[in-house]
């Protein structure tokens, strides 16, 4: 889709073309054509020998999500002179975009294609399967760096805190999509698709994902890069319904409209609504802020709307969870018991009523969001919100930073500001960047010292050749390789 | 490498517009870059919030997305989802008049993304869905203040 730029104008490339005393040159200093763009030369500097200095400047960014490459894309346009080591717990970049959008959004990954540009700067290095707080430790990353910058996401859940939690076939919906998008931590989650009711508890995109997903034809997920076992687990599902509970009303509801319009129109999959919970909306809506508008109208026009099919998408609203019930005698999951809230439409607030309902079912996700922690004891860390804070040297940018909420777009925007920020200190000069530091070679003394097997860029690029080779052969844009020790074996130096 | 040769000059001489008659033969790519030569260009201009103008050419069809992804233009995170309405980084704010003067009003799709949009106004669009055409040329678009997203 997207067209690549003529990087070189003709007279530049006849020129390479024409002194192959220069490409010889050339190719040792600067090794990946395309990255030229980015290098510190113009056409006019090469009557001069290219000679490649290291930079002075040296920045370690911890976690291979949008904050991380954003990040670096920013400082690699804005700050010349600058090296960055990027290291990732995983063997693979991408963090959420390859283990939390769903399977059956490729679009949204598109994003790749500007993170591989960034990645292929010749002063960028990948380093995977390096894990800050286990194989390094964040004061040595300190001592090696100028900046140390951290944008590892959030890798918990936030719990309900409610009774039978922890009963089997309770799963988190993080936990989910790990399983169904291969993260390796996940892939041997059991997961019992044998009951016809699924309840998800919370009302935000991740919980319209699960459902999506639980609900799809399985036509529609085989095209997809979802793994085999879940797709395998999927078609053999018995789910027919499943229920997206919340304690709010309609007007608060917290999923997006794009992605409600996807479940209606989702083949063989009703979305019914309880009209009830709209009484009193009719007069609210029409003054509501644009955004709020069109969601309430689409789910106003949804619960009145004839629909056609055998499995059923449940949005319920005022439905606070208080109680999962298990059986007394295998423990699973049996139901779980809400109490019924009142709302007052026009100002948002819901309220208990007292009264009570049992909802049965064989499943519950729960989808009450992510939760940041620190992971090496001394990170400057907010434990109340989960999140890192500022200090002289240290960076943090997307969900580690802003907290688990927002878009790969709203991460972006914090990764520019944040990085925006560190720029600023190197120029108000606040942070320092004058003495020297050695970088990721004294990394690599703790790396050998410990045996651990990274996995640079080249070595991602493998594995994806070969997860996309193994997709092609039964018809999927990747297969999606989910052991550990496999990707090692593959892309490991 | 031969191949990848004749793509560049194919590309160069898009871009530059000279030397047609002198490449003739072969390759089935360069037969479409004369195809596209032939087709008309419109200017658009791009208004960053601080006031700094962006000129630019693209051809008629050209989505605004494709005039800054073909010149490279420096707008930061633009495009994200390069074209397929998953994203509103894309995001401009047309002159009423031109607003009106657009062949299409916004598909569903185009409005639950807009819905998203940080800073919409009532004649904000999405770029990746304005094509370039002779009644649109010359025209100027505002770039909105922060490109961002507010699904949080
Ligand atoms: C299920 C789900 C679906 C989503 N779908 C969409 C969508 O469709 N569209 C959209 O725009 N947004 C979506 N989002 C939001 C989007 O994924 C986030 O906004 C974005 O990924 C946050 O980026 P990040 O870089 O802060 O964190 P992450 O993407 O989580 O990246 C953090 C990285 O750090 C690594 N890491 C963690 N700990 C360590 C450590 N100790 N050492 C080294 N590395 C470490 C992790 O492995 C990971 O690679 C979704 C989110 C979820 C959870
Ligand atoms: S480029 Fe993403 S919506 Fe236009």
């Amino acid at each position: 889709m997207r067209k690549q730029n003529p990087d070189f104008p003709l007279s530049f490339f006849k020129s390479v073309q024409e002194s192959s005393h220069f490409t010889t040159m050339w190719k040792r200093s600067c090794s990946f054509l395309p990255s030229l763009k980015h290098s510190q030369f113009t056409a006019s500097h090469f009557s001069c020998t290219p000679v490649h200095f290291e930079p002075t400047k040296k920045i370690c960014i911890i976690g291979s999500g949008p904050a991380g490459f954003y990040f670096a894309q920013n400082l690699f346009k804005k700050v010349p002179d600058i090296s960055i080591d990027m290291l990732e717990k995983l063997p693979v970049p991408y963090g959420l975009v390859r283990y939390g959008v769903a399977p059956d959004h490729p679009e949204v990954k598109n994003v790749i294609n500007t993170f591989e540009k960034v990645a292929s700067n010749k002063n960028f290095k990948f380093h995977g399967n390096v894990t800050l707080g286990r194989d390094v430790k964040f004061s040595e990353l300190r001592q090696a760096y100028h900046a140390v910058v951290l944008t590892y996401g959030c890798n918990e859940d936030r719990e309900l805190g409610i009774p039978g939690e922890n009963l089997p076939n309770v799963i988190s919906a993080r936990k989910f999509v790990g399983w169904y998008n291969g993260l390796p931590e996940d892939k041997d989650l059991e997961v019992d698709l044998s009951s016809e009711t699924v309840v998800v508890l919370g009302q935000g995109n991740v919980a319209v994902d699960v459902s999506r997903i639980l609900l799809s034809p399985i036509d529609l997920l085989k095209v997809t890069d979802i793994t085999e076992y879940s797709l395998q687990a999927l078609s053999q599902s018995k789910v027919k319904t499943v229920y997206l509970i919340g304690r709010r009303g309609p007007l608060q509801a917290a999923f997006t409209i794009k992605e409600l319009r996807e479940m209606t129109k989702l083949p063989g999959v009703q979305t019914l609504l309880q009209k009830e919970h709209f009484a009193g909306t009719e007069n609210i809506i029409p003054n509501l802020p644009r955004a709020r508008k069109r969601l309430s109208e689409l789910l106003v026009t949804t619960a009145s709307k004839e629909q056609e099919g055998s499995r059923y998408f449940r949005p319920t609203f005022l439905h606070k969870p208080v109680e999962i019930l298990g059986s007394s005698e295998s423990g699973v999951v049996q139901g779980v018991k809400f109490e019924i809230n009142d709302i007052d439409h026009e100002k948002g607030i819901a309220r208990g009523t007292g009264k009570y309902e049992v909802n049965e079912c064989g499943l519950v996700l729960r989808s009450i969001g992510y939760k940041g922690t620190s992971v090496d004891s001394d990170i400057p860390f907010d434990s109340n919100r989960g999140v890192v804070v500022h200090e002289n040297g240290v960076y943090s940018a997307g969900w580690i930073h802003t907290g688990p909420t927002g878009v790969i777009l709203s991460t972006m925007s914090d990764a520019y500001d944040q990085s925006n920020r560190l720029i600023e200190d190197i120029n108000k000069k606040t942070l320092n960047v004058t003495n020297s530091k050695p970088g990721f070679s004294a990394i690599e003394n703790t790396l050998n010292s410990k045996s651990v097997v990274t996995v640079n860029f080249e070595g991602w690029k493998k594995i994806d050749k070969i997860e996309v080779e193994r997709g092609a052969a039964v018809g999927k844009p990747r297969e999606k390789i989910v052991d550990v020790a496999e990707m090692l074996r593959i892309g490991g130096s | 490498m031969a191949l990848r040769t004749l793509c560049y000059i194919g590309r160069a001489i898009e871009s530059t517009k000279i030397g047609l008659h002198t490449v003739q033969t072969g390759a089935r790519s360069l037969s479409t870059s004369i195809r596209v030569l032939n087709k008309p260009e419109y200017s658009v201009t791009f208004v960053r919030p601080d006031g700094e103008k962006i000129k630019a050419k693209g051809k008629e069809g050209d989505t605004l997305l494709d005039v800054v992804v073909n010149h490279d233009l420096d707008i930061d995170g633009y495009g994200a989802c390069e074209g397929t309405l998953t994203c509103s980084t894309c995001h401009v704010i047309l002159k009423p008049d031109d607003f009106a003067k657009l062949p299409d009003k916004p598909s569903e799709e185009e409005n639950d993304m807009l819905d998203l949009a940080y800073g919409l106004t009532d004649t904000s669009r999405l770029g990746c869905q304005i094509q370039l055409s002779k009644q649109l040329d010359g025209l100027e678009v505002q770039l909105p203040a922060t490109i961002n997203d507010a699904r949080s």
